[in-house]
């Protein structure tokens, strides 16, 4: 009988084991435990998401693919242009190794974009980390920071845009979450199939060693609690190699005899081949023997559950590989066909032609599926009374002066150009606009099309209530494109988590599913891929649930560009929504959490008036009617406006007093509100548009301070607390 | 009329280099592979960035031992004009066709934003600049901090051979608006002879106002010219 030991090391349960012995009709030897440890993790197997990952909206008019049915999504731009995009995280090797965590992460999604046939074309990332006041965690944020730029800059992929935000709650497990997009030709879109039996198995890229074994199972299925020594489970990675593999990759695409092509990732060749076998509803014979290995005496358990980076599996017509291998070797890579598509259902795996292996796609692709609705209790961060002491209501200048400087000291607030000044953001001179705006946009050249993304995450607002969390993390990443014109038409997601298993683990999960369904309905946006990321705990807690959104908008190449800066003084200042914030919008806001050190209250979004504005800003954007445009969240009303004027040196001029509840009505951080600058003769054409919607003027654009009528706070200094950065230098 | 790109496995701005030349200014341009045997009578060579081979060992040590390597040196040697563009001067500098090295930042990191750069217009690569005209142009790289003993920095001074040097919005060259460290602020210098050009920003990727400046196009204008009249 199996040890509870050996178990635990492939995160596989009792009642898993005994099921997969009734499916195979006797006990699995030690290699098919590999196999089966690995494609039954939830990295591959989504055993706790399946049922929730089945009633998300996954497609509109515009999508190519079905999500979860090939290494990315992809969605039609026109022009016979489909854009492939995917969000993954690689959060538990950063924990243990953040420079290579990170990096490899990198590596990790820009394959699976590549495998699609599509160039990448654009990369942003989501991170989370720790408050940089330990030596450990400031190692940690430098690390996953050098990893993205070391290997990210190597491959010539502009890195243009992405957050990074600071909790206790990310103390054993910092999040890395990368996002790729890429660009293909509607008919050369690749699939991760083999066509017909007969066709070949060959891989390519690096040679197979021994790091990363268990990645999968071990590093991302588990948590922390107990496990300290996982370094050989992080990869190394090796981004030339990647760079090489990317050209090989494209040029090979365009060959007829290629058949499909897939990303060699978690859990290495077991899942690569087996799911490109699934997917062709084909069976597959494999001999490990015909892997190149790094290191002799590699053992076949070794060979089929290495995470080594920088490989490919390739599918390719029976005998027609010479044109593939030229290919290859003009590009110096390494390539050996190590198996074949069979008929039926069986995988067979040979060790130099002996037969090591038998089993089926069909048991070994079939983890139970739990029901997470059974585990699921109720937990909400709420107080009954949110204790906005009175402290906060009764107006006090020096007070709030004070509380203004605090606040430009968080690290969640400053400039986060320390971090992107480290990445390449021009290559490939389609950047449009750069990193530091509401989102990124780039050109498609020789197309009528400018492309917008944001990768966007509130994991304060997900903690209090993770279902309205959802609503508002989709309804804040499409008002990120909106708000600079473009229109949102599809969505990536990364679902960062505890422990599933555990009933608070479990009803964020499904919380936060119930937000994103009822978001993409009202929005009419699919979310087209994404990744799980379970088990984030450590130390007995979990981090707070953090789901994170791509977002991807697409607006006419005639658009005038803006961005959050005003222009000039004399322009006038107009707002959509709430101009003052409230108490109510204090809960999970940036002052509840620096100045009373919790996350707590009440959290609300109206969709459909969300919707409203957005169609409204587009609109205003596309008639070239306004000069900037800046969405208010962390940090409310007050930080929006040093945000709006840090660029130019700017001032401004409100025509209101400051209210006594002045905590809420400048640090409140209710949802869906925008400012924007416009020149006065525009004035009645913009009233017009904005007919149906509240909307007020409020003041105008000056040559410096914040001037309300009863206040004036000295901007030169918020200027240099906000571009000063990060309290210790990443 | 036709301009060579030369691509080594790890290249990255090739295509965009070509895009640039080719499509923007709408010059002839063709990419020459680090394995090719000629440089397929191109009149002109550029060496664009990226991390050719990796750059492993040292930034640009392993490309200027490749194969087409040493025919880049013959034609430079015989007159020929080469443009080294980032990695492209780093391996302009491990060949000898240029002098000093480029080590690592100050800052010990990569450094990506727009550098604004005063322009020496006495050269073959600049003559379509006014003199001491400041251009903004983007800098990407790790590894840019110029450095050379003071006898070879006596002489590019004398020689009039600094052709980029980082500075500010209006034109101040000081460790301020130094994002490197290298010495004297240089961003790009050429050979005695004057037909080697290297330098660390990027002017093929500041070619077109849409994607924040085209101030880069006036190089590869300049060489042009320089080369119709040769």
């Amino acid at each position: 009988m199996i040890n509870e030991e050996t178990l635990k090391e492939l995160a596989l349960s009792k009642s898993e084991y005994q099921l997969i012995v009734e499916r195979l009709g006797r006990e699995p030897n030690k290699l098919e435990l590999g196999l089966f440890g690995a494609l039954w993790s939830e990295h591959c197997g989504y055993k706790h998401t399946k049922k929730l990952l089945r009633s998300i909206k996954s497609t509109s008019e515009n999508t190519l693919t079905e999500a979860g049915e090939e290494n990315a999504g992809a969605i039609n731009i026109g022009s016979n242009k489909a854009i492939v995009m995917k969000i993954e995280s690689h959060n538990h090797p950063s924990a243990v190794e953040p420079y290579e965590g990170a990096a490899t992460g990198v590596g990790g999604i820009v394959r699976d974009i590549f495998a699609m046939g599509a160039r990448p074309i654009a990369l942003l990332n989501s991170l989370r980390f720790s408050n940089l006041e330990s030596s450990r965690n400031i190692q940690i944020a430098k690390g996953v920071v050098e990893g993205i730029s070391g290997y990210g800059n190597c491959l010539g992929i502009p890195n243009i845009g992405g957050e990074c935000f600071f909790d206790e709650s990310y103390e054993s497990n910092p999040l890395v979450n990368a996002m790729c997009v890429g660009i293909v030709d509607n008919d050369k879109i690749l699939s991760a199939k083999a066509d017909k039996p007969g066709d070949l198995l060959i891989i390519i890229g690096a040679e197979t060693g021994r790091d990363g074994i268990h990645g999968a199972s071990g590093l991302a299925s588990q948590n922390f609690e107990e496990t300290i020594e996982l370094r050989s489970a992080v990869q190394v990675g090796n981004p030339f190699l990647e760079k090489l593999l990317i050209e090989a990759c494209l040029e090979i695409s365009n060959l007829n005899e290629l058949v499909g092509m897939q990303d060699c990732g978690a859990a290495g060749i077991t899942s690569a081949a087996i799911e490109m076998a699934e997917r062709s509803n084909l069976g597959l014979e494999l001999d490990v023997s015909k892997v190149p290995v790094r290191e002799s005496s590699m053992t076949p358990y070794e060979i089929m559950l290495s995470e080594s980076q920088e490989r490919m599996l390739i599918a390719v017509k029976d005998n027609q590989y010479k044109n593939i291998f030229e290919i290859l070797e003009k590009w110096d890579l390494k390539c050996s066909i190590i198996g074949k598509f069979i008929e039926g259902n069986d995988v067979l795996i040979f060790n130099n032609n002996e037969l090591i292996s038998r089993t089926s796609i069909e048991v070994l692709t079939s983890p139970p599926e739990y029901d997470l609705s059974k585990i699921s209790k109720s937990y909400k961060n709420h107080k009954s009374d949110l204790t906005l002491k009175s402290k906060y209501n009764s107006f006090n200048k020096e007070i709030i002066s004070s509380h203004l400087e605090n606040i430009f000291s968080s690290n969640n607030i400053v400039s986060k150009k320390s971090i992107y000044k480290k990445y390449d953001h021009h290559v490939q001179t389609n950047t449009v606009l750069e990193p530091g705006s509401d989102s990124a946009i780039i050109r498609i050249k020789n197309t009528d099309k400018f492309l917008l993304f944001s990768c966007d995450g509130n994991s304060r607002y997900s903690l209090i209530d993770p279902k309205v969390g959802a609503e508002i993390n989709i309804a804040e990443s499409c008002r990120n494109i909106s708000a600079l014109g473009g229109e949102p038409i599809a969505l990536t997601d990364g679902l960062n988590f505890g422990d599933p298993s555990k009933p608070k683990g479990a009803f964020q999960l499904i919380e936060t599913f119930k937000g994103f369904n009822k978001a993409c309905d009202i929005f009419n946006i699919p979310i087209i891929s994404g990744n799980a990321s379970l088990f984030n705990e450590g130390h007995n807690s979990s981090i707070n649930p953090t789901p994170i959104i791509g977002a991807m908008g697409i607006m006419n190449n005639k658009t005038k560009i803006i961005n959050k800066d005003f222009i000039k003084p004399g322009h006038k200042i107009g707002i959509i929504g709430n101009f003052w914030g409230s108490n109510q919008g204090l809960s999970g806001s940036e002052f509840q959490s620096f100045f009373d050190k919790e996350t707590t209250g009440d959290i609300s979004i109206n969709l459909e008036f969300e919707k409203k504005l957005q169609d409204s800003i587009r609109k205003l954007v596309r008639l070239g009617l306004i000069e900037s445009s800046h969405d208010l969240s962390l940090g409310g009303l007050i930080v929006g406006l040093v945000l709006s004027i840090e660029k130019n040196h700017l001032g401004v001029n409100i025509e209101k007093s400051v209210p006594d509840n002045w905590a809420g009505a400048l640090f409140g951080e209710d949802q869906s509100r925008l400012i924007f600058s416009y020149d006065e003769k525009y004035y009645d054409e913009i009233n017009t548009v904005l007919n149906d919607i509240k909307w007020e003027p409020i003041g105008s654009v000056t040559e410096k301070n914040i001037n309300f009528e009863n206040i004036l706070f000295e901007s030169e200094d918020l200027f240099l607390r906000y571009n000063k950065g990060f309290s210790t230098d990443l | 009329m036709k301009i060579g790109i030369v691509v080594f496995p790890g290249t990255w701005s090739d295509s965009d280099t070509h895009y640039a030349t080719n499509d923007v200014l709408g010059i002839n341009s063709e990419y020459i592979w680090h394995k090719d045997q000629s440089l397929k009578n191109t009149d002109i060579i550029i060496l664009p960035g990226g991390f050719s081979y990796g750059d492993y060992l040292r930034t640009g040590a392993i490309a200027s031992f490749s194969p087409i390597m040493k025919k880049v040196i013959s034609f430079a040697k015989s007159g020929g004009l080469v443009i080294g563009i980032c990695n492209g001067f780093q391996i302009l500098c491990e060949s000898n066709l240029l002098p000093g090295v480029l080590m690592r930042n100050n800052s010990l990191s990569f450094v990506c934003e727009n550098s604004y750069l005063k322009v020496n217009n006495d050269s073959l690569f600049t003559n379509k600049y006014n003199h001491n005209e400041i251009i903004k142009i983007p800098i990407s790289h790790g590894e840019g901090n110029f450095q050379a003993d003071k006898k070879i920095i006596d002489e590019l001074e004398e020689q009039n051979r600094v052709i980029f040097r980082y500075s500010s919005k209006i034109g101040e060259t000081n460790l301020e608006h130094n994002p490197n460290g290298s010495i004297n602020n240089i961003a790009g210098i050429t050979n005695k002879e004057g037909n080697v050009l290297g330098l660390m920003p990027h002017p093929e990727k500041a070619c077109e106002k849409l994607i924040g400046s085209d101030d880069g196009l006036g190089i590869f204008k300049s060489i042009i010219t320089t080369s119709i009249q040769k």
